[in-house]
């Protein structure tokens, strides 16, 4: 099984892929069953699989897998015993049924929805499991008597499909209902139309010698009831959007809808009663079907990533409290001042504590984006948001969750953004003047009329009022957007909405955060400095360092030839956590890690450029002696320059580092001399610098990855997430970049500028349509026949257009 | 010629029929997952080890 595809993809290419996940394998890589293996951790998962008769996984895709790199659950689904989170987290438990819905990002392929569905073959008590593809959700359902709901969590994870679970779930089920009551509406509008335009062809055709009148009202009554469910159900999203722009004294785009649909309702309606003639229902019911296309074009956007992510996202649900020496796990919103938590290797502290252990490691990388762990003593006060790196530690609570320093930032006004008010979008600065016009043309042609023939004027002002209705203006911009919102989305860079495509054009300042954004986050170069090593040493160091799972190590064997390197035998190996290795090899002491850790005589060299820098560096020490230090510099990430080269014309730069100035020379390589660098920026400095760009008049947009780039993400313009994994969490922001596009950063500019070009064109379109309508309008000539061609034409064409001009220059400009 | 009121009323409740049934199908849930159904309808039900080795798939 399977066994085929792994065969030709090794003579396909000379790097080995892993049988599991797909990632590129070591030279030292597992082999298991003639397969190979990147990590002992997909290794596991192929044996779960097999074991229990799931190989079919492998055959619906290649390499389906999902990398358990780092995989280290411990004690950290103990929470979900807790009975409290327990009823938050299920949806549904009674007796022996319980309901649970996951959110689990990283479900790509149909051998995910497969595994995931036959979930009942792996585990007893499940009894049904469905996914949910577009959503990324997995909905199970399983007996609470036979399996907990953390063993069900943690089967998932071993699989590698680690479910997202937090606190905010009940938004996404509000979302799910707005979606299908514009698809029921765009059912019913459909519905309406059809039949409408059905019942009129008899009209269209001029067949006036119905003689039979009531065949003839029949139907004019029957066109009048289909059109109700249209006026009173499928518009009235326009109505309360118009209305609430008006009495905010503001004229959006829904206004002049609104009008339009009030009177040609209003006027087809009288005509009927009247008996002055057929009226235009079948225009009405036209153009709610084409509007509520539209509308759900616009609304259809990417819903397996999230953008409205906070700090809740990335704290923990729950923690242990110790009382009256128990431990327990309790929510983390239930923590009150003074109680004790213990908090382990790896996990996040979730308020500002003071330390009771002796000592800790903090790492506030999650906060200001520096690499260094910072050492606390007892009773030092730690802030929330740091990680600790060692053995677990007790801690006493200061502040509830609530009030804590990293929280206030978060809530800090800049964060409070108000979209509408901020940012006006283009169609509705047209849609203003364009309801001014119209308005003056019908008075003037009601005006007119007045003075001729009194009669025909209301016909003139209503037929005025009906032609000059917007909807092609309301089409080309969603039709527009959301076709290049999925060109950009090809090209990784996922829009939180299309009104983001809008605001990059307007884009004069660009800043960027460094760590993470400008150089890359887990890979850099190894230098190593200082006494130069023996053969020996450092096979010895080398060896050290191959038990270790810290990234440093890794990456140090990697750029050790393992050709000619045997494994020696290591006894009494060590790791400390946030601090080093040690162990004995060949009878000799070996140690890596922190100038501290070493601990051993001062070195007889100068090593002061590598201690400065200890944070990224490993010191070596054989015997004692302290040996020399490998240090990590920073790597750029590709085409970094050529970017900044392409853009120089057009924007300024600034760049703000939560890291040390030691990069500032490598950086004035790269940028412009003009451009503004800050260093040792705290979280909230960036937010203030772009605070004063922005009183400045600049139109800032945001670069940067971490949560220290969360307020400053937010506070911009327009603020953009680059990560190197998509579906992991990243800040919230108007959009997420994948790392590896961030050189085509020109290209999705200029992108913008382009579409919105585009809707520059298609408005000119949907103007000429206008002005035709409008002057049979005016010369009172509008018959129902008339509207009914024009106006599904005028729309069709505006949206043909739209998706051809996008799809064509995305075409040239090489972005598909 | 009235039997044409008739004809009508008859194609008008038909696509009613319709339009509720396609209501229905929308509020049960049909239409929150395109992706998903398209990809379950081609998994193979049930295989044991013995008909795993008779079947060559994809």
């Amino acid at each position: 099984m399977g066994k085929i595809t792994s065969e030709e993809k090794k003579k396909a290419a000379t790097e080995i892929i892993c049988f599991h996940c797909g990632d590129l394998c070591r030279e030292d890589h597992v082999i298991f069953e003639e397969k190979d293996f990147c990590c002992n951790g997909c290794k596991t998962v192929y044996e779960i699989l097999k074991e229990n008769d799931l190989c079919n996984y492998y055959d619906l895709e290649n390499s389906p897998g999902i990398t358990l790199k780092s995989r280290d659950f411990g004690d950290k689904y103990n929470y979900l015993d807790n009975s409290e989170i327990q009823e938050q987290v299920l949806d549904f438990k009674d007796g022996n049924t319980a309901k649970v819905n996951f959110y689990i990002p990283v479900i790509h392929c149909s051998s995910c929805i497969w595994l995931l569905e036959n979930l009942y073959k792996l585990k007893e008590g499940i009894r049904y499991s469905r996914v949910n593809f577009t959503k990324k959700e997995v909905y199970i359902d399983f007996n609470p008597n036979e399996i907990s709901l953390k063993e069900v969590v943690m089967t998932l994870s071993t699989l590698g499909y680690e479910p997202f679970i937090s606190l905010e779930q009940e938004e996404k089920k509000t979302r799910k209902s707005i979606n299908r009551s514009l698809i029921i509406k765009i059912g019913v509008a459909g519905f309406s139309f059809g039949n409408i335009m059905l019942l009129s062809f008899p009209e269209y055709f001029g067949f006036e010698g119905i003689d039979d009148v009531l065949i003839r009202k029949f139907i004019l009554w029957l066109n009048v009831l289909l059109s109700l469910p249209v006026v009173f159900y499928c518009s009235t999203d326009y109505f309360k959007s118009a209305y609430a722009g008006l009495k905010q004294k503001y004229i959006n785009i829904d206004v002049p809808i609104s009008l339009g649909i009030i009177t040609l309702f209003v006027v087809s309606f009288s005509h009927v009663i009247f008996n002055l003639g057929p009226g235009y229902f079948d225009s009405l019911a036209g153009l709610l079907f084409f509007l509520l296309i539209g509308r759900w074009v616009q609304n259809k956007t990417y819903e397996g990533l999230s953008f409205e992510r906070d700090y809740r996202s990335y704290f923990p649900l729950a923690v242990n409290r110790l009382e009256n020496e128990k431990e327990e796990a309790v929510p983390v919103k239930n923590l009150k001042k003074s109680d004790i938590i213990r908090v382990r290797n790896g996990e996040i502290i979730p308020a500002d504590s003071i330390l009771l252990s002796k000592e800790a490691n903090i790492d506030y990388s999650f906060v200001t984006g520096e690499s260094d762990a910072v050492q606390k003593k007892k009773d030092d006060l730690i802030y929330a948001g740091g990680r600790q790196a060692g053995p677990s530690v007790l801690l006493q609570v200061q502040k509830p969750v609530s009030q804590s320093y990293l929280t206030q930032l978060w809530n800090n006004e800049a964060f409070k953004k108000e979209e509408n008010s901020e940012f006006e979008s283009l169609v509705n600065r047209i849609s203003k003047y364009f309801t001014i016009s119209v308005l003056f043309i019908a008075l003037t042609g009601l005006s007119i009329w007045l003075a001729i023939d009194m009669d025909k004027a209301w016909f003139v002002f209503t037929a005025v009022l009906i032609v000059a209705c917007p909807c092609a203006l309301s089409l080309s911009t969603p039709f527009t957007l959301g076709n290049t919102m999925n060109v950009f989305g090809r090209n990784h860079l996922y829009l939180k909405n299309t009104l983001v495509i809008e605001k990059l054009t307007h884009v004069s300042h660009i800043v960027f955060d460094k760590t993470g954004t400008l150089t890359e986050n887990y890979s850099g170069r190894i230098t190593y400095e200082g006494k130069p090593l023996t053969k020996n040493e450092s096979t010895w160091v080398t060896g050290l360092a191959s038990n270790s799972t810290h990234p440093l190590s890794r990456k140090l064997i990697k750029q050790q030839d393992l050709s000619e390197f045997s494994l020696s035998e290591i006894k009494n190996y060590q790791e400390i956590r946030g601090k080093g290795i040690q162990g004995e090899v060949d009878g000799h002491h070996i140690k890596i890690g922190s100038l501290q850790f070493l601990n051993g005589k001062t070195p007889a060299f100068n090593l002061i450029s590598a201690s400065e820098k200890e944070g990224t560096s490993a010191f070596i020490s054989v015997d004692g002696e302290i040996k020399g230090a490998f240090r990590i510099s920073n790597v750029y990430r590709k085409n970094i320059k050529r970017l900044i080269k392409n853009l120089s014309d057009r924007y300024k730069f600034s760049v703000l580092s939560g890291d040390h100035e030691g990069e500032k020379e490598a950086l004035e390589k790269i940028f412009p001399r003009n451009t503004s660098m800050f260093f040792n920026q705290k979280p909230e400095d960036k937010l203030k610098y772009i605070n004063t760009l922005q009183e400045k008049g600049e139109d800032v947009l945001m670069l940067g990855d971490g949560l220290n780039d969360a307020g400053a993400l937010v506070k911009s313009n327009t603020g953009i997430a680059v990560t190197e994994d998509i579906t992991s969490f990243t800040p919230a922001s108007d959009a997420i970049l994948d790392a590896e596009r961030l050189s085509d950063l020109d290209s999705f500019l200029r992108f913008s500028v382009t579409s919105r070009k585009i809707i520059y064109l298609s408005f000119v379109i949907s103007l000429l349509y206008n002005i035709i309508g409008m002057g049979f309008a005016i010369f009172g000539k509008l018959t129902p026949i008339i509207a009914a061609i024009l106006m599904p034409a005028s729309s069709i064409s505006v949206v043909f257009f739209a998706t051809f001009a996008v799809n064509t220059m995305a075409k040239i400009r090489k972005l598909i | 010629m009235s039997v044409i009121i008739l004809l009508i009323i008859f194609s008008v409740i038909v696509a009613t029929a319709f339009l509720i049934a396609f209501i229905w199908a929308v509020r049960s849930g049909q239409y929150d997952d395109t992706k998903s159904p398209s990809v379950r309808m081609l998994f193979d039900e049930e295989t044991t080890e013995k008909d795993k080795n008779n079947q060559s798939k994809k």
